[in-house]
């Protein structure tokens, strides 16, 4: 989130798309609530189903799961046609003005420089035409054809409310009052807040999908305010901080990227990384790449990092690819995987295609589990007929269990969605011979370590050079990590404006990222983290809820990366000139020597109004991109790609790009599309409140409040299969089937697309041939095999099933 | 100081008024505002939590309400009702329960002296030690309730956490409430506010929004905020005028009275026909058969 | 040595059967009348306790119905109104002040009014006793039923307590009576004066007063 959960309340509209947020995140919906009963909020849900989130809504209209692209398209053509845009804003914050390369194209659903053979972008056109100085050329009278936002106009002059109906199946009028609803918030004292989750980015195009909705808060002059801003409802309590550490196999803590094989040397990754300036005047904070890097560096390999040996920089892996969960299942498909360290996790429930999973695993010749709970993937191997025919005594995959706490049984920090570092204090002890993540890895990791000191190895140095400098090597404490992610003084920081004094002196922990140098003088493991835990103690455990502003900024709550700021971007609430848009909006303003406020300014402290400087100060022009340079992987504007299961065959706008043309797709998972004939009906799954994830069927309560595995069909599609409430029936992709009981329902209604009805079928995930809960089959056996092109993200939201009654 | 309830405004099956002394306290209730309520099923599980109630898993049978219905180890179940009027869907979300009454009709009907008592504060409250099994409360009550457990023979339903409040806190399913659609205080506090949640919701065009506290059982103190409070029968067939059943009425009203003064007529009858004809003897008219 | 003339009345099988519905409707008065009346719920301590009495009764009202059926069957036919029972029946205050009226069989009108009150009771009481037996029955019935039945047995159950109180007084007012339920026997003289056609019937005696 840009925002955060309590800033919810201070929108005027919230839109619920792309997720479910009464059903997948009750707490925090609470701030929806209050937008309703104290601000006078309107609510407006766009779904393929009439959600719970729906049943409190002030507006709903349907929409086919995969085409959300083409609604917001809609949206943004309608802004720009009708001039319903905050222009000033538009203009000065967003790269609207700015010149397109003038080789960048769009034709028959392909941009400039698509390679079919490779499915992969040449992106060198996706770029602003540069002046000599190497900076990007702007004209502020827009009057240029290749502006983006003229180059925008033309790319979504298609999406028009019949194209909208005719993909979306959303009724004009409905289609048309969404319009209206958001085109109201481009009044600077009105905002809109989206609230979206999986349902975005579980979506072979899901990062565009969130693009589209990003585009339209920065012509809003949304981004910034409070009551704005983009709010992924993260769909875990600490998915958040997955992300923030990097646990991804091609990332860094702190959004860092890991070396890959293009760079070889330290120089040649730092080259790469650090930002070079495209506009004049701007901070392009990017530009303090080797500050983040070096101290991340001084933070894994201690004293051993010098400059002589480039930080340890040969030490770090390099990959060759991305290593994300569908291709490593990929390559454990093929046989080519020995181990897998499953912490945390269960694949065979959470992954799709789970019969390929289930075959992939039973190649591995050993599987080691860290759960607090019996897993379906811990147990992949026994037989529980019809929902996990397999026969034990073909696979050979040695399985070893390792019980771990769950949250509750540590202390540590969580960070929300957000990005609220909130530290926890343990309330009960773990059970039997349960023991912490750190305790185990710590276990691990030193028996490597002996091992090699006695038995030697092909590349023992990064493991006898990676710094464990904790009080009990065997048991790194919640604490001391925190710490370390913090980051520390490894030598006196002398103050650049007052000589003599110091920053900090070594070995205090630093107040914030600020201080992080190139030099080897400071050690930090996630450099966003950097003021969580100072001289002054755990900021993340604070607890004062004092609200001044009564706009939700509690400060003294807790503590937000980055620098204790709520509200991301937050120079943006102010125009140009300093004044706020909204007056009762005032998160930050200009005191004549520097910015102040009741949040943490997201802007250079003390530059003056009225300076070049914008205020997205991530981004090397300092701008909210509209154009997304070549930062995604299938195009800078947003495009409707069908889902790679399409209940239509066919994409309206341009029959020979179906879906999303950079979109990975491995032979064998192409194979197992179905296609609409066999399986006629667009299925979605999702979560119940009544359950998180595979973990709460194990919860007695949860089990009792919602205990037998259920799919949802509307009642039309229920006449036509003869299907009644409570009845069993079997849902199938070209991949599997499940069965399960069917719900009958009005709120899924078929939807006229392209000339045909498209019924939508629903399958809640959550149930498995594990737990306290009837037996179930799990949800993903139906699921394809393919992702986001970007993120890998596996498109859970939109395939294609047949249904019978079982 | 005494650890006995002294605050005990009635209680079932007790001709005489019981310990009453404490019962300067105000009324209060429980509002659940059906409007911002997502049925998130959150107050049922702090319900059982709170109350130590573990249901059997049940089965899904084609809705979202589960377990399906109230029993004596679910106090509160949320109920859905998918409605479409004038081309409109709505998912109407009610959290069902006791009401609490004013005029309770299973205190009513209770035969057993104690084992429903209504304290001063309107919570109406199953003594459960002294239920004896009958199912009377559940026939008295306007709507249908009360639940008697297979393992014990009693009857149990929410008690408003009379522990809880008893001493300053809220029931278990208003504190866990994530929306805030379920509040609690004196009953005036709480009509206050409902009457704010009225006025807002005419402004979102629901005009016939409105209280829900039935007067036919003398209001309740568990209330609801409705869109259609015109149309309660909406919410899963919540009653719209709702009273103790004229046949309750009878059995434990008029019936009372009337059959005293029969069965103690027939006795004094009996007494007094006795005294004033004395025994019917048969004469001994076989003289002339004996010897 | 009695030079008394008796009259056998009543067999054993059939004392034995009367006093075994007796007792059932005793437990059952004094349970039903403390589920009744507050005031009388100390009763239920006659059980033990109170869920004893509210477990045990519908039990002993099974027992009392049955055996009330087989009494049922045995005299049913005895009891079939006629022309003397409405004669009785229009001259009750007479027969109240201790003078017989009509040629009365078996049992007088008022005898076969209590039977078939009775019976109509017993069947009423049967049937809604089943719908609202807890734990057992009540779950297959509509509230709005149980309702109706609730008050249905309450009724009828004073009604046959009323009835069974007049049962009683005219046993102990009649002199010779308990003892046909006892004994088994009456006096010629009871059967002749209070069912002088029954007595020719037995008697054989063809001397009609």
């Amino acid at each position: 989130m840009t925002n955060h959960w309590v800033d919810i309340k201070n929108a005027n509209l919230i839109v619920v798309m792309g997720g479910n947020a009464a059903e997948a995140h009750p707490v925090g919906f609470r701030w929806a609530i209050e937008a309703k009963t104290r601000n006078k909020a309107k609510l407006l849900v766009i779904d393929p189903r009439f959600t719970r989130t729906a049943s409190v809504a002030d507006f709903y209209a349907p929409i086919r799961t995969g085409t959300d692209i083409t609604l917001l398209s809609g949206v943004i053509r309608y802004l720009l046609e009708t001039g319903k845009y905050n222009k000033e804003y538009t203009l000065a914050y967003t790269n609207a003005a700015l010149l397109v390369h003038p080789d960048f194209k769009f034709e028959d659903g392909l941009f400039s420089g698509y390679d079919a053979e490779k499915r992969k972008y040449d992106k060198s056109t996706w770029a602003y035409q540069l002046d000599e100085k190497g900076m990007a050329k702007r004209d502020d009278t827009l009057s240029d054809p290749r502006c983006v936002i003229n180059l925008l106009k033309q790319h979504v002059s298609r999406y028009t409310a019949d194209v909208v109906a005719n993909i979306c199946g959303t009724p004009k009028e409905a289609f048309q009052a969404i319009c209206e609803h958001l085109a109201e918030t481009s009044a600077p004292d009105k905002t809109t807040s989206f609230l979206y989750a999986l349902g975005w980015t579980q979506h072979s195009i899901g990062a565009q999908n969130i693009r589209t909705m990003a585009m339209i808060q920065l012509l809003l002059g949304n981004m910034g305010m409070a009551g704005g801003g983009i709010n992924a409802l993260r769909g875990h309590s600490n998915i958040q901080g997955l992300t923030d550490l990097g646990l991804l196999s091609t990332s860094l803590p702190g959004y860092m990227t890991m070396p890959s094989e293009k760079e070889p040397s330290l120089q040649a990754y730092l080259d790469k990384y650090t930002s070079k300036p495209l506009a004049d005047g701007q901070m392009n904070y990017w530009q303090n790449y080797p500050k983040f890097f070096v101290s991340f560096m001084k933070a894994m390999w201690g004293d051993k990092a010098t400059a002589d040996n480039g930080w340890g920089y040969d030490w770090l892996p390099k990959w060759d690819k991305g290593y994300d969960v569908l291709q490593y299942f990929e390559l454990m498909h093929q046989g080519k995987v020995n181990g897998y360290f499953c912490q945390g996790f269960n694949p065979v429930a959470s992954f799709p295609n789970k019969n390929k999973i289930v075959e992939s695993l039973s190649r591995l010749k050993f599987l080691v589990i860290m759960d607090p709970l019996v897993t379906e993937t811990s147990t992949f191997w026994q037989n529980h007929g019809e929902q996990n025919d397999v026969d034990p005594a073909k696979i050979h995959t040695e399985v070893f269990r390792l019980p771990t706490t769950c949250f509750a049984e540590e202390d540590g920090s969580i960070v929300n969605s957000g990005r609220w570092l909130q530290w926890h204090w343990k309330g009960a002890e773990g059970p039997g011979q349960a023991l912490t993540d750190p305790q185990i890895l710590a276990g691990i990791f030193l028996k490597l370590k002996a091992m090699y000191a006695k038995e030697g190895g092909a590349f023992p140095d990064a493991i006898n050079s990676l710094s464990w400098a904790y009080g009990d090597p065997h048991e790194p404490k919640p604490e001391e990590l925190a710490k370390e992610l913090n980051g520390k003084a490894l030598a006196d920081l002398p103050d650049p404006k007052n000589p003599g004094q110091f920053l900090a002196k070594k070995g205090e922990l630093l107040p914030g990222f600020a201080l992080l140098q190139a030099d080897g003088s400071t050690a930090s493991g996630c450099w966003i983290f950097a003021g969580s835990w100072t001289q002054a103690g755990n900021q993340m455990a604070r607890r004062d809820n004092s609200d001044p502003s009564g706009l939700g900024n509690t400060l003294g709550w807790a503590w937000a990366w980055p620098a204790n700021r709520r509200i991301l971007y937050n120079r943006a609430s102010c125009k140009p000139d300093g004044t706020p848009w909204d007056k009762k909006r005032t998160l930050i303003k200009w005191n004549g020597e520097k910015w102040v406020g009741v949040d943490v300014p997201d802007f250079k402290a003390d530059e003056a109004p009225g300076s070049p400087m914008a205020p997205f100060i991530m981004q090397a022009e300092g701008l909210g991109r509209l154009f997304a340079l070549d930062k995604m992987a299938e195009g800078p504007f947003p495009e409707h790609y069908e889902p790679f299961e399409t209940p239509l065959g066919t994409n309206p706008l341009h029959p020979k790009v179906i879906s999303n043309p950079a979109a990975r797709l491995f032979k064998d998972d192409k194979a197992q599309l179905g296609q609409h004939q066999q399986f006629p009906y667009a299925a979605t799954t999702y979560r119940l409140t009544e359950h998180f994830h595979y973990w709460t069927k194990h919860a007695r309560l949860n089990a009792i409040i919602q205990p037998e595995q259920f799919v949802e069909i509307g009642e039309e599609l229920a006449r036509e299969k003869g299907i009644g409430h409570g009845d069993m029936v079997k849902v199938s992709s070209k991949r599997g089937y499940i069965k399960a009981k069917a719900v009958v329902t009005k709120r899924i209604k078929a939807l006229q697309v392209n000339g045909q009805s498209v019924h939508h079928i629903g399958v809640p995930i959550h149930w498995g041939f594990e737990g306290l809960t009837k037996k179930g089959f799990i949800a993903n056996t139906l699921t394809p095999f393919v992702g986001d092109a970007n993120t890998q993200t596996p498109e859970f939201k939109s395939f294609l099933v047949n249904i019978e009654k079982a | 100081m005494s650890l006995q309830s002294q605050d005990i405004l009635r209680r079932s099956a007790s001709p005489t008024q019981p310990p009453i002394a404490r019962e300067h306290k105000a009324e209060v209730a429980k509002l659940i505002d059906v409007t911002t309520c997502i049925g998130c099923k959150a107050c049922q599980v702090a319900c059982s939590e709170w109350n130590d109630l573990r249901d059997e898993i049940g089965s899904n049978v084609g809705v979202y309400d589960n377990p399906a219905d109230l029993t004596a180890e679910s106090w509160t179940v949320m109920r859905y009702s998918e409605v479409e009027q004038n081309g409109k869907l709505e998912w109407l979300i009610r959290k069902d329960g006791c009401m609490h009454c004013a005029d309770p009709g299973c205190l009513k009907a209770c035969p057993s002296p104690g084992a429903i008592i209504q304290y001063a504060n309107g919570i109406v409250d199953f003594q459960s030690e002294h239920c004896i099994g009958c199912g009377y409360c559940i026939s008295g009550c306007p709507f249908n309730v009360p639940r008697i457990n297979q393992k014990d023979n009693k009857a149990y339903k929410c008690t408003l956490c009379s522990d809880r409040v008893s001493v300053g806190q809220e029931p278990a399913c208003v504190k866990t409430c994530p929306t805030g659609a379920i509040r609690f205080g004196s009953k005036e506090d709480m009509k206050e506010y409902a009457q704010e949640r009225v006025d807002e919701l005419k402004t979102r065009g629901y005009a016939n929004a409105g209280l829900y506290d039935p007067q036919g059982v003398g209001g309740t103190h568990v209330m609801y905020v409705l869109h259609h409070a015109d149309q309660p029968e909406l919410y899963h067939g919540l009653k719209k005028d709702p009273q103790i059943s004229p046949v309750v009425s009878l059995w434990k009203g008029i019936l009372k009275p009337l059959s005293t003064i029969g069965l103690a007529a027939s006795l004094l009858f009996g007494f007094f026909h006795y005294i004033g004809v004395g025994p019917n003897k048969a004469e001994d008219d076989d003289e002339e058969d004996k010897v | 040595m009695s030079k008394e003339k008796l009259i056998s009345r009543y067999n054993a099988a059939e004392r034995i059967n009367h006093w075994i519905v007796a007792v059932c409707f005793v437990l059952l008065a004094i349970s039903g009348l403390a589920f009744f009346y507050p005031a009388f719920f100390w009763l239920t301590g006659v059980f033990g306790t109170p869920q004893l009495a509210r477990i045990i009764h519908p039990f002993v009202g099974v027992l009392m119905f049955l055996g009330f059926f087989r009494q049922f069957f045995r005299y049913w036919h005895h009891n079939l109104f006629n022309k003397e029972d409405i004669k009785w029946m229009l001259s009750v205050k007479q027969v109240l002040s201790g003078h017989e009226v009509g040629d009365t069989g078996k049992y007088n009108g008022g005898q076969k009014g209590m039977f078939w009150l009775m019976t109509g009771c017993l069947l009423v009481l049967i049937c809604t006793g089943v719908i609202i037996w807890r734990p057992y029955f009540a779950y297959y019935f509509p509230i709005e039923l149980i309702r109706v039945a609730l008050l249905l047995h309450a009724w009828s159950a004073l009604m046959l307590i009323a009835g069974i109180v007049v049962h009683v007084y005219a046993a102990i007012w009649v002199r010779g009576t308990i003892r046909a339920m006892v004994e088994g026997v009456v006096t010629h003289a009871w059967a002749k004066k209070h069912h002088p056609r029954w007595y020719r019937e037995v008697t054989g005696d063809k001397h009609k007063p």
